[in-house]
C-alpha cells in the first residue's frame, strides 16, 4: 500500500501546484506510516523530477511518451491506473486544478474510490474513518466529508499547502511504461494555444495577485495594475463586468462564475466587492482593498485598506515596492 | 441531434450561507433557488444548436426532489423541450453522475452538457464520472462548442491557455463563459412551459461513496486596518514587515 501522487509538469518543470500535492501526499504517507510514489504527467525533465525527493516523494515513475505532453484525459487517466495498480495505491493525491479535477473523476469510477475535490487539509485518519475538509459555497463555507471506500483519491485545492523544500534530498526517477495504444489517444486535442501570461504568471498557482476593476475606468488605465504587479511578482486578475466588456481578457475574471484564487496575498483596485466577487477571492491569506469610497463593501472582507483614488495610490505603491528592491 | 441538458437547482449566488444549528445542513429557510449558473450556458448552447439543427430535441435532466421544479419549468421556459426529474435528494457526486448516465443510456443522447461546477458544493466532477460511466469522451470545462453533422469541435480551457479538441458523439462537455449568451425566459415560454412534459423517474444505482458529517463557516476577519492615501507607501512595509506575504 501506498499514496500516489500525481505531479502535472510543463515546459520541463513541476508546477507549483503539484509541489503542494507532493508534499500534501508525502505527509499524509508519513500519517499513514507509507511512504509516497508520484507519476508525472506532461512535458517534465528528470532533474526536475528527482527535485520532488525536496516534498518528501521517494520515488517517481515516469512514461516518456511522447503523446503525453499535452493534455489527453483518456491516456492521462489509464497511465495513472497502471500506476496505481502497480504501486497498490490506496490513496491518490492531485491538483484540484483543470487537468487533475478531469482525470480524478474518470479514475473514481474506473478504481471504484471516493473522490474529494477542493481540499484544504490533511485528513483526519483516527479511529478508521478518513475524513476530509474541503472547501464549499463556493468559498464561503467549508465541509468535513468522510470518505467511505477503499480507494480514495482527493483533489487538493491550489495554494492551501505550502511546499516544504528539503534542500539535497532527491527521488529515485524510474521509467514507466503503461502501455498505451493509440486508441487511448483518439481524444488527444487538434491544437494548443497558450496565452501569454503577465510576467509568465499563472493566475490559478499565484502567490500575490493584483486585480482591477470598473473603478479603473478603462483598459488604457491598466498599465498602473500591471506595473504593480511586475514590480511584485505577481499575477494579473479582474472583476466580471471588466472581462464582460473586454478590457480584459475573460481568464482573469475572478469571482463566484469565474476563476477562484487563494493566493497569500490579493489586491483589489477599484472592486466594490460584491458577494460574487468576494466568493472567488475570500479565501486568499491577506486582502488589501484601494477604493475611493469609504463605504465599499470590500473593506468588510480586508485586512488592509487604502480609501483613495487607484490613480494616485497605485504609482505610490508601485515605487515603494521597488524602493524596498 | 438529442440534447441532454443537466441542471442543478442551487442558492442564488447572493445567499448568505448558513447552516442548521447542528452543522449538519444547509440552512434553506428563505434562500432562493436558482439554476446554477454555468449550466445555463449549457442551456442556452444546447438551445441555439438545436435551432440551427432541424429535427433535433433538448430535454433538461435534474437529479432532485420536487421543489426543483419551478427551476426546471424555468428551463422549459427558456426552450427546452421536455424535462425528466429523477426523483431523490442527491446524495453525492457519485450518485448524481449514476443517475444521470442510467437516463442518457436508456434515451440514447448525443450531446451531454452540464456546467463546469455546481456552485454549492463545488465538485467540478460529475462531467467526468457521467463520460467514465457511459465509457465516452467529457470535454471539461469547454469554452466553446461548434457542431457540424456528428462531430463536435470545442475549445477546453487548461490553466494558462485552451486546448481545441474534436469529439465524436455522443459525448459530454461541461460549459462555462464565454461560450453563448445565457438566454432569460420570454412571456411566450413562459406560458408554453408549462404544458410541456415532465416526467418523474425513480433513482436506480449504487450507495454514496461520500457522506457530508459537518460544515463551517471561515473564520471572521479581524477588521481592517487603514492607512492614509497619503502615505501609501506605508503599505507595502506593513506588507514586508507585519504580514510577510511579500
Ligand atoms: C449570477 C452572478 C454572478 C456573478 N459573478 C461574478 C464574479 O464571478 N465575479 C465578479 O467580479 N462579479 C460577479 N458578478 C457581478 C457582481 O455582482 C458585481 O456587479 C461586480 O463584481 C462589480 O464589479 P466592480 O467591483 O468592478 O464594479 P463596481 O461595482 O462598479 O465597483 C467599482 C468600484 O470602484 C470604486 N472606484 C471608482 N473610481 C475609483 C477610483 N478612481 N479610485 C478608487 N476606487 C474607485 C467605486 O467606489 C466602486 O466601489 C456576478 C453577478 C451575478 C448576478
Ligand atoms: C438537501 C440537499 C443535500 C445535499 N447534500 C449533499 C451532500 O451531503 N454531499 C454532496 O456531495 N452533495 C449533496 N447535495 C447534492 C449537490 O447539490 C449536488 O447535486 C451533487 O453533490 C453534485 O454536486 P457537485 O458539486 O459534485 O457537482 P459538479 O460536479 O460541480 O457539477 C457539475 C455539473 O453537473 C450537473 N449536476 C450536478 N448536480 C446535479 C443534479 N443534482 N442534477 C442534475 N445535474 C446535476 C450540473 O450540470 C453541474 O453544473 C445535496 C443536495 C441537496 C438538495
Amino acid at each position: 500500500m501506498s499514496v500516489l501522487v500525481v505531479v502535472e509538469c510543463d515546459k520541463g518543470e513541476v508546477k507549483k501546484s503539484s509541489l503542494e500535492v507532493a508534499t500534501y501526499g508525502a505527509q499524509l504517507a508519513a500519517q499513514l506510516g507509507t511512504s509516497a510514489t508520484a507519476v508525472a504527467v506532461g512535458e517534465a525533465s528528470d532533474a526536475s523530477l528527482a527535485k520532488l525527493g525536496e516534498q518528501g516523494i521517494t520515488k517517481v515513475l515516469y512514461d516518456k511518451e511522447p503523446r503525453l505532453k499535452d493534455f489527453v484525459n483518456n491516456a492521462y487517466t489509464k497511465l495513472i491506473a497502471t500506476a496505481a495498480q502497480q504501486e497498490d495505491a490506496k490513496v491518490i493525491v492531485l491538483a484540484n486544478s483543470n487537468i487533475g479535477a478531469a482525470v480524478g473523476s474518470r479514475l473514481s469510477i474506473r478504481l471504484q474510490a471516493s473522490l474529494a475535490t477542493n481540499v484544504v487539509e490533511l485528513p483526519k485518519t483516527e479511529g478508521g474513518q478518513f475524513t476530509v475538509k474541503r472547501g464549499a459555497f463556493s468559498g464561503k463555507a467549508f465541509s468535513d466529508v468522510v470518505l467511505n471506500g477503499e480507494r480514495k483519491i482527493i483533489a487538493v485545492k491550489k495554494n492551501s499547502i505550502e511546499a516544504q523544500h528539503e534542500a539535497g534530498k532527491t527521488a529515485e526517477v524510474v521509467a514507466f511504461a503503461a502501455q498505451l495504444s493509440d486508441a487511448d489517444f483518439a481524444d488527444a486535442p487538434k491544437q494548443v494555444v497558450m496565452q501569454d501570461q503577465a510576467g509568465g504568471i499563472l493566475l490559478p498557482e499565484a502567490a500575490l495577485v493584483v486585480s482591477g476593476g470598473r473603478g479603473m475606468k478603462g483598459p488604457e488605465n491598466w498599465n498602473l495594475i500591471e506595473d504593480l504587479a511586475k514590480a511584485l511578482g505577481a499575477a494579473t486578475a479582474c472583476s466580471k463586468p471588466v472581462s464582460d466588456v473586454d478590457w480584459r481578457p475573460h481568464h482573469e475574471h475572478v469571482g463566484q462564475t469565474g476563476i477562484t484564487v487563494s493566493p497569500n496575498l490579493y489586491i483589489a483596485c477599484g472592486i466594490s466587492g460584491a458577494i460574487q466577487h468576494l466568493a472567488g477571492v475570500n479565501s486568499s491569506k491577506v486582502i488589501v482593498v484601494i477604493n475611493k469610497d469609504p463605504e465599499a463593501p470590500f473593506f468588510k472582507a480586508a485586512d488592509y485598506g487604502i480609501v483613495g483614488d487607484v490613480f494616485d495610490v497605485l504609482p505610490k505603491l508601485t515605487a515603494a515596492v521597488k524602493e524596498l528592491g | 441531434m438529442k440534447f441532454l441538458v443537466c441542471i442543478s437547482n442551487v442558492p442564488d449566488t447572493t445567499t448568505k450561507i448558513t447552516f442548521t444549528p447542528d452543522n449538519k445542513e444547509f440552512n434553506k429557510a428563505g434562500v432562493q433557488f436558482v439554476i446554477n449558473p454555468w449550466d445555463e450556458y449549457a442551456l442556452t448552447r444546447a438551445i441555439e444548436l438545436k435551432e440551427a439543427n432541424v429535427g433535433s430535441t433538448v430535454t433538461v435532466l435534474n437529479v432532485g426532489e420536487a421543489d426543483t421544479e419551478p427551476n426546471i419549468r424555468k428551463a422549459l421556459a427558456i426552450g427546452a423541450d421536455d424535462a425528466i426529474r429523477v426523483n431523490a435528494a442527491p446524495k453525492d457526486a457519485f450518485f448524481v453522475a449514476e443517475q444521470i448516465a442510467a437516463i442518457a443510456k436508456e434515451g440514447s443522447y448525443d450531446v451531454i452538457l452540464m456546467g463546469k461546477e455546481s456552485i454549492d458544493y463545488n465538485g467540478f466532477q460529475v462531467h467526468g464520472m457521467v463520460g467514465e460511466l457511459l465509457g465516452i469522451p467529457t470535454v471539461a470545462p469547454a469554452m466553446k462548442l461548434d457542431m457540424s453533422g456528428n462531430t463536435a469541435t470545442l475549445e477546453r480551457e487548461i490553466e494558462g491557455g485552451k486546448e481545441i479538441v474534436q469529439v465524436a458523439t455522443p459525448f459530454v462537455a461541461s460549459c462555462q463563459q464565454p461560450m453563448c449568451e445565457p438566454r432569460i425566459p420570454n412571456m411566450r415560454g413562459i406560458m408554453t412551459a408549462r404544458t410541456k412534459p415532465l416526467k418523474v423517474v425513480p433513482a436506480t444505482g449504487d450507495a454514496p461513496r461520500t457522506e457530508v458529517k459537518e460544515f463551517a463557516l471561515p473564520p471572521k476577519k479581524q477588521g481592517v486596518k487603514l492607512i492614509d492615501a497619503a502615505n501609501a507607501g506605508d503599505l507595502i512595509k506593513l506588507l514586508r514587515n507585519e504580514a510577510k506575504v511579500i
